[in-house]
């Protein structure tokens, strides 16, 4: 638990849990405080940068939706389909999430007018707000709406991907979704329980390199107001993080401490991972096979050499797209959850461990984060690669109206990659097969009787699921 | 200004511009009229219907929404376009005459290519439109439905050439054009097989006979132009060698349902006619041809090309479709 919504509050922050669990094994890594940097410190203590490249975001999503339901229904000459989804959806996988692990949150436009309402004010809390301000359900807390969303999205994603209209009323019902619950709910409900994306960026964001953490943490627990909470739109208390998953990077801490006590440090990949936890949460370790069992879904379906399967998935409502969502359902429902819950169990027991299942699936599923995304990264080469060309003739013609703005609305440009492709996604299939099986290793060592029988069948699902990508990607 | 309101704005500004723009811009560009073309399952053309003035230049701009498609003005000779998904092509047409203009769809989109049509209303102040003349077989009363299998029928593919080897005199009755189109092979074979100077050929060289007569009545540039009709317009259900095997032949055929069932558009269909049977197309007239290309086949999914092909263009065509029974060669 790192919400302090979510315990109770004074005397019971865990703070052990974000330390170490065996010094001897795990030396305190460097970090380099981005807050002490002089010439950038300006730029994170100022509201205005980021909030004017969230008004340029708010402005391209609107922008988004207006392509989306009046320019050509085309897919390839729309700028709702090539920006959101080959752009924007192959930045966010190969640059925002492994680089700045949330740092697409930090921009996102989609709160920004529900949180206008909330907070009174589009740059600082005003007086006259509009919400019922209450506290998000219990039973809802978690990352399962999160999981839920993205399966949601996997279902309609053969359609959603490609049809603009869709991808408009997508975009729409998120900024409406977002507004209402900030309407009703304290914070930033939308962000923290029900974006797909949050989720999806929130988990591999124990990867990257950000992280937001207080410098000295007696100065905290002596500090009466707790102002960092209070200001944070997360509901984050900033001692109580344990990893970047759940912080948007606002920064909203960092200016509103008056201690100068938070830290915007840059960390060695992958820091987050290979730490045992107290409690396993299963809602994490579903969330990251959800994200797994995705990747190969969209693979199969978006790349593989079934074109029956490609005809059902865009059928949306007929008996082959049943049978399509009853197989991607049943795949990560069942079959992912099963397979891993099996390998972790035996795991267990090959290693006498007496630990529970439910904290033992949760601590492993750690090892799921670098295969997962570099598996998404993998797909995203064979997926977007081939329709870069696109974007540049759609910043002339976005609307696909016939406009030729930039005079490069025909520029046959296009990355050739197929050349490298095949040995590109080989290598980033392995590289996230060595880092998870890193990270399994670490678990093993700070396990209080660790033994490589515990990793092999967690290693060994990880493999499988390595085969099963080469040969949709690679053949 | 407060940095607050300074901020909204910001935000206000941005998020209407982004709106604003695009819209305005859009406004002052459009010239002309822009058609969308989608397969006929989808909508088709919108709008499928439009009006032009004589004389007055019509610009359109044409994209589609789906596949690559075409355009064209049937019953005319103005050019066509292709039709790019995403792209648009403009052209400007300009009409001399008055009346209604059918448009068409060029490329095989689907298995409902042939419903892609409108119409252009063309009108004119001092002009008036042609009067249509009825088709022939219109006029010769023919029951273009009926099936009269051919009670006789070659053994061998006649062959014009070798009719004309043969050296014999046909009676001049049956060389006229009248003749030719109102007559089937197997009448014009019957006749011949009862004329007393031919009594001494064979039934095969009596086809050979026929053969001739029917070369006689089609020419180089004819059959050539016939050739690229058929191979535009018919092949995608009659198949490419004329046996009715075109690559729309097998959906035409299933029943409805499956996975091709919500391609069609309601009505019921059957395989496509083949051309390569001597038992019904030597039993058939030209002028029967020519009905069943202008009216379609009821009732069979067979398109109506009637609004489409000018009447030469028709007899082009059903001379194309002899080709499959005869050979026309000048060498056998």
């Amino acid at each position: 638990m790192n919400r302090l919504q979510e315990v109770t509050w004074k005397g019971k922050v865990p703070l052990a849990e974000g330390l170490p669990a065996s010094p001897r094994i795990r030396a305190p890594q460097k970090r380099i405080n981005l807050a002490q940097v002089t010439w950038f410190r300006p730029l994170l203590l100022s509201r205005w940068p980021q909030f004017l490249i969230r008004c340029l975001t708010l402005a391209g999503s609107v922008f988004t939706i207006f392509a989306g339901l009046f320019g050509s229904p085309v897919g390839s000459h729309n700028f709702a389909i090539i920006f959101v989804w080959i752009a924007w959806w192959t930045a966010l996988k190969l640059a925002f999430i492994p680089l700045g692990g949330r740092s697409w949150c930090s921009v996102c436009p989609i709160p920004l007018p529900g949180e206008w309402l909330q907070q009174g004010g589009t740059l600082e809390k005003r007086r006259h707000r509009f919400s019922l301000n209450l506290r998000w359900p219990k039973r809802l807390r978690g990352s399962w709406l999160q999981s839920s969303g993205f399966l949601l999205i996997g279902l309609f994603s053969a359609v959603t991907m490609t049809d603009a209209r869709v991808t408009a009323w997508v975009l729409l019902g998120l900024f409406g979704l977002a507004i209402g619950l900030s309407l009703t709910f304290e914070r930033r409900a939308f962000c923290s329980y029900l974006c797909p994306i949050g989720g999806f960026s929130g988990i591999y964001a124990k990867t990257a390199p950000p992280e937001v953490r207080v410098v000295d943490a007696s100065i905290c627990v002596s500090h009466r107001e707790k102002t960092c909470y209070l200001n944070c739109p997360w509901g984050l208390y900033p001692l109580a993080l344990r990893d970047s998953s759940q912080c948007g990077l606002c920064l909203e801490c960092l200016r509103s401490c008056p201690q100068d006590n938070i830290a915007i440090n840059l960390r060695p990949f992958g820091s987050d991972l290979g730490w045992s936890r107290q409690s396993g949460r299963l809602d994490d370790a579903f969330l990251a096979l959800v994200m797994l069992g995705s990747a190969l879904a969209f693979a199969t379906v978006f790349t593989g050499p079934w074109g029956s399967l490609k005809s059902a998935a865009f059928a949306i409502g007929s008996p082959p797209w049943g049978l399509y969502a009853l197989g991607f359902l049943a795949f990560n429902l069942t079959l992912m959850p099963g397979l891993f819950s099996l390998a972790v169990w035996m795991g267990s027991r090959w290693s006498g461990q007496k630990t529970q299942l439910r904290r033992a699936i949760g601590n492993q599923s750690q090892v799921l984060l670098p295969l997962g995304l570099f598996a998404w990264i993998a797909f995203t080469i064979s997926f977007a690669f081939p329709k870069l060309n696109t974007v540049l003739s759609v910043l002339s013609d976005p609307l696909g109206w016939g406009w030729n703005l930039l005079g490069i609305a025909n520029t046959p440009w296009s990355p050739d990659l197929s050349g490298i492709s095949s040995i590109l996604q080989v290598s980033i299939l392995l590289a996230g097969l060595f880092w998870s099986a890193s990270v399994a290793q670490r678990l093993v060592k700070a396990s209080d009787r660790g033994s490589l029988r515990q990793a092999l069948p967690i290693l060994a699902f990880c493999f499988l699921f390595t085969l099963a990508m080469f040969w949709l990607l690679v053949g | 200004m407060s940095k607050e309101w300074l901020a909204r704005s910001i935000v206000i500004v941005l998020a209407v511009g982004a709106i604003a723009i695009p819209a305005v811009a859009s406004w002052g560009r459009r010239h002309g009229i822009e058609i969308h073309a989608r397969m006929a399952e989808t909508g088709g053309w919108t709008p499928e219907s439009l009006t032009a003035v004589v004389g007055v230049p019509l610009r359109l701009r044409l994209t589609s929404d789906d596949v690559i498609h075409g355009f064209a003005i049937g019953q005319t000779d103005l050019p066509v376009v292709d039709v790019i998904p995403g792209e648009f092509s403009e052209v400007t047409y300009t009409f001399d005459r008055p009346g209604k203009y059918t448009f068409y769809c060029t490329r095989w989109c689907g298995i409902n290519h042939w419903r892609m049509r409108g119409a252009i209303v063309v009108s004119g102040p001092g002009t008036k439109p042609d009067i249509a003349r009825p088709p022939l077989y219109v006029s010769l009363g023919l029951e273009i439905d009926a099936r009269n299998p051919a009670d006789v029928v070659p053994v061998q593919k006649p062959s014009s050439a070798r009719g004309a080897w043969l050296g014999a005199t046909i009676p001049a009755a049956y060389l006229s054009r009248d003749y030719y189109l109102a007559h089937s092979p197997l009448e014009l074979w019957k006749a011949l097989r009862d004329e007393p100077n031919l009594r001494n050929f064979s039934d095969q060289d009596i086809w050979d006979l026929a053969a001739l007569v029917w070369k006689s009545n089609a020419t180089p540039q004819e059959l050539k132009t016939g050739q690229q009709l058929y191979a535009t317009n018919c092949a995608a259900c009659h198949g490419e060698s004329g046996a009715g095997d075109g690559v729309f032949a097998d959906q035409l055929d299933r029943p409805k349902s499956g996975e091709h069932a919500e391609m069609r558009a309601g009505e019921m269909t059957t395989r496509p006619a083949g051309f390569t049977a001597p038992q019904s197309m030597l039993s058939a007239s030209p002028a029967q041809l020519q009905g069943k290309i202008i009216r379609g086949g009821m009732g069979t999914g067979m398109p109506y090309w009637g609004p489409i092909f000018t009447e030469e263009q028709t007899w082009a065509l059903v001379a194309h479709l002899w080709t499959f029974q005869f050979d026309l060669e000048d060498r056998p």
